[in-house]
């Protein structure tokens, strides 16, 4: 019996130090004076020149997860392509110059500054890319494999290989 | 309260049992920090690749969750089959079960690559798969004995306590066979692809679960000094525990005579049983010698099979065994190469016509470990909070009449 | 055949639709169009009516290594650990009958099953084929739990065992999820071949051939009609739509 009051006794002190410590934080936060500043999303030349996101952008503020989440789903499972809520048109259109990628185009500074502020951790990016697809960079014509399969390619088309 | 029933909280202990319950924090702490070192940097820090795709996690997970299913028996063996002198242990045997599930399943989760995404092995469902089913059987299987312990502890419920232990039975058996079909439906590997590993899971769950029990209350009686088990109750164990042991054996010989014969799995079976480097030699070493030959011996030694210290050597041999029998299952039947190409010798910069070499890190061994010491932890804290332990018995008193009266006033 | 007429004059989305599809248009100009594959149109999805399938001709196949760093290149997968832990969506096999001693090497990649275990076992319902008989790792849901690994015949598959960074925008991939090859589905939706096919073809060998073997007027199909193919692992009964000749 004893030992049954000591639990109830812990349990309340438990109990109490949380409460307490909820009080704390919450006290802090509102005794603060300065707020967390709103997020101003870095605006990339492509997207400023557009004079419209594929959606309005009150619109594509609230709904672009749902957006994305439904095209994934209808790209990846039934081979839709050329809709318009990809995420590679997303980080195309949207991305900017990233000193962290070697002054590569990223969506990491248009993508992260809301959803630090709002606290919400996307998964997007450990396995999309977050570089834009410049053609400058990654153009196939340049690559030296590029150049290797358009030599052989003229080597088949000489040999009247595409019937 | 207290007085009338024949159970009681774990309270009086000493600074051993505080000591293990340490032991067993740390380990867990250790486990942790080993499942986020593999998730943080990648399997490649692992024993694990692409051909041996599960490895040391999965031997701890499988056998815990196996042995949760054994750990059972206990319960069944009482309400099912109406054995009284096992009615003492039911609510033990029933906690410890769902620790060790719970166990096996922590390990299992933090292998995941995706331990993040644990909601989407929640919410969404391919039930085509033996391991969707899976993840419904165990939460059915913590579901059905919450509510079996439920009927044994709550005195107006325990009418239905029969019919709870039915079903938590037949859960258990359906169970079991679900996680023999995850290795049995492989139909590409050789090792695998037959029925019997059901059965053979089924056989080997009786006896990891009856060790698990031995040992945690032959913990409990070392911690309390008291006394749990009479001789009479030893007696039992040590012919149950033969008897399991004796069906596994018969059922692995069944499975590799089987595989003997036909001649396509000569090259399998060589590899499992005598070329196979460290597979073969745990199969014999470990899996027989040490988990049944050993035991088996121990137990039915006319002296030395009848003490404590008998039955718990032979529990912790068994235990051991079951792990090795594991390992050569899981690791065993993963290592010995795909035949895609029967009658060539095939080789390539992949996993094409080798045996594959694993050795497994040091992250994935303590991650299994501290399986086994979730289950322990979660059943000591149990025994702490609820009255699990059934109350010690006088040395001349016979036991029979107390569980008689009980189950006289329930009914 | 050219695609740009069937694409809709959606100005607006053209314009958002920039980089990628761009850089597509501009392949399909160069015009590798062996096989009569088109793109699919915008917004209509993967057909049933299609049965992608690959024929492997072993007499042809030599022992190079083309399929297998085109694929690399084209998807971006490579391994910096040099063991079993590196992914590998297509590798080159050596075979040495036992009795013969008769010497092939032939590439080996995901077979795309019509009845793919890899997809009956997965838990989650990651593991997906696709309409058009492609089988594809839906990695927005797959766990990382390898059990598709246990179930393929064939060894097709990979877990991505470490961090991956600078994928390829249309071949994401990441660690912790399972991985094969998507018999470059992105290629196919865009009305090209699969990287390797190309590469093989391109290098003067040709011992892939592609294309939809349930048209019957295509040139796998009565390629298939007039030798005998060989499929692996014949006795499961998954009917891969990948098929090997001269084996």
């Amino acid at each position: 019996m004893t030992d049954l009051r000591q639990t109830k006794t812990y349990a309340v002190l438990t109990a109490a130090l949380f409460m307490m410590s909820l009080l704390f934080m919450a006290g802090a936060a509102g005794a603060g004076e300065e707020r967390v500043p709103l997020p101003h999303p870095a605006m990339s030349e492509k997207a400023q020149k557009a004079e419209n996101c594929v959606a309005p952008v009150s619109e594509m503020r609230r709904y672009h997860m749902q957006y994305l989440k439904h095209q994934r789903v209808e790209t990846l499972r039934k081979g839709v392509r050329g809709n318009p809520y990809s995420l590679k048109s997303c980080v195309n259109c949207h991305a900017v110059k990233d000193k962290a990628a070697g002054g590569a185009r990223t969506a990491d500074a248009f993508c992260s500054s809301c959803h630090k502020y709002a606290a919400v951790t996307i998964d997007c990016f450990s396995c999309h890319t977050n570089k834009a697809a410049d053609r400058k960079k990654t153009s196939a014509v340049q690559s030296p494999v590029s150049q290797l399969a358009a030599h052989l390619e003229k080597a088949a088309k000489d040999r009247s290989l595409l019937k | 309260m207290g007085l009338r029933d024949n159970y009681h909280r774990l309270v009086d202990h000493g600074p051993f049992f505080f000591a293990l319950m340490l032991a067993h924090a740390l380990v867990i702490l250790l486990g942790l920090t080993a499942a986020y070192y593999m998730e943080h940097n990648g399997h490649y820090v692992t024993g694990m690749n692409n051909q041996v795709v599960w490895g040391m996690p999965h031997v701890f997970a499988v056998f815990l969750i196996v042995a949760a299913s054994g750990a059972l028996n206990v319960a069944s063996i009482s309400s099912v089959f109406n054995r009284l002198a096992y009615k003492r242990f039911a609510r033990l045997s029933a906690i410890l079960a769902v620790s060790l599930l719970a166990g096996g399943l922590f390990v299992l989760l933090l292998d995941l690559g995706r331990v993040d995404r644990l909601i989407i092995a929640m919410t969404s469902y391919n039930f085509k798969s033996i391991f969707a089913w899976n993840i419904y059987l165990y939460t059915g299987f913590f579901a059905i004995v919450g509510i079996y312990l439920w009927t044994m502890m709550e005195k107006r419920m325990n009418r239905y306590s029969k019919y709870a232990g039915y079903a938590a039975f037949v859960w258990r058996l359906i169970l079991t066979t679900g996680t023999g079909s995850i290795f049995g439906f492989l139909a590409a590997r050789e090792a695998y692809d037959t029925a019997l590993l059901a059965p053979l899971f089924i056989a080997s769950s009786f006896v990891y679960g009856l060790a698990f029990t031995v040992l945690v209350l032959l913990t409990m009686c070392w911690t309390l000094g008291i006394t749990l088990m009479d001789k009479e109750f030893v007696q039992k164990v040590r012919g149950l525990l033969i008897i399991f042991t004796v069906t596994v054996l018969y059922f692995t010989t069944v499975q590799h005579l089987t595989n003997i014969y036909a001649t396509q799995h000569h090259g399998v079976e060589s590899y499992l049983l005598l070329t196979g480097g460290v597979i073969p030699a745990v199969f014999w070493g470990v899996q027989i010698v040490i988990g049944s030959i050993l035991p088996l011996l121990i137990l039915a030694h006319p002296t030395l099979g009848l003490t404590r210290h008998g039955l718990s050597l032979a529990s912790v041999l068994l235990l051991i065994g079951g792990l090795g029998q594991m390992y050569v299952i899981i690791i065993g039947g993963q290592s010995y190469p795909l035949n895609i190409f029967p009658g060539m010798e095939a080789t390539s910069s992949w996993i094409d016509g080798r045996f594959a070499h694993y050795v497994p890190s040091l992250a994935e061994i303590v991650l299994g470990v501290s399986g086994i010491s979730i289950a322990m932890l979660a059943t000591a804290m149990a025994l702490k909070v609820l009255r699990f332990l059934p109350n010690p018995i006088e040395e001349n008193n016979t036991s029979k009449n107390k569980p008689e009266a009980k189950t006289a006033g329930a009914a | 055949m050219s695609t740009s007429n069937k694409q809709t004059a959606d100005l607006a989305r053209r314009r958002f639709l920039s980089g990628a599809v761009a850089l597509g248009s501009v392949s399909i100009a160069s015009g590798f169009t062996l096989y009569t594959a088109s793109a699919r149109p915008k917004g209509e999805p993967a057909s049933s009516k299609i049965r992608w399938g690959l024929l492997i001709d072993t007499g042809k196949c030599e022992d190079c290594n083309i399929c297998v760093e085109a694929c690399k290149t084209e998807n971006g997968w490579e391994g910096h650990r040099g063991n079993l832990t590196d992914p590998q969506w297509i590798r080159k096999v050596g075979l040495t009958d036992k009795r013969t001693g008769k010497k092939q090497s032939l590439p080996v990649m995901c077979l795309h099953c019509e009845y793919p275990p890899c997809v009956d076992v997965c838990p989650v319902g990651a593991s997906m084929k696709r309409a058009d008989g492609i089988v594809l790792v839906d990695r927005h849901l797959c766990i990382g739990c390898r059990y598709c690994m246990m179930a393929c015949p064939y060894g097709a598959r990979s877990f991505v065992h470490e961090k991956v960074t600078n994928q390829k925008p249309y071949m994401p991939r990441g660690q912790g999820t399972v991985e094969s090859c998507t018999l470059c589905a992105h290629r196919i939706d865009d009305g090209r071949i699969p990287a390797c096919v190309e590469a093989c073809t391109k290098s003067g060998r040709e011992a892939m051939l592609f294309g939809d073997l349930n048209d019957p007027q295509s040139a796998i199909s009565k390629r298939i009609v007039q030798v005998s193919t060989t499929k692996l692992r014949a006795d499961l009964g998954l009917e891969p739509n990948v098929r090997y000749v001269n084996f």
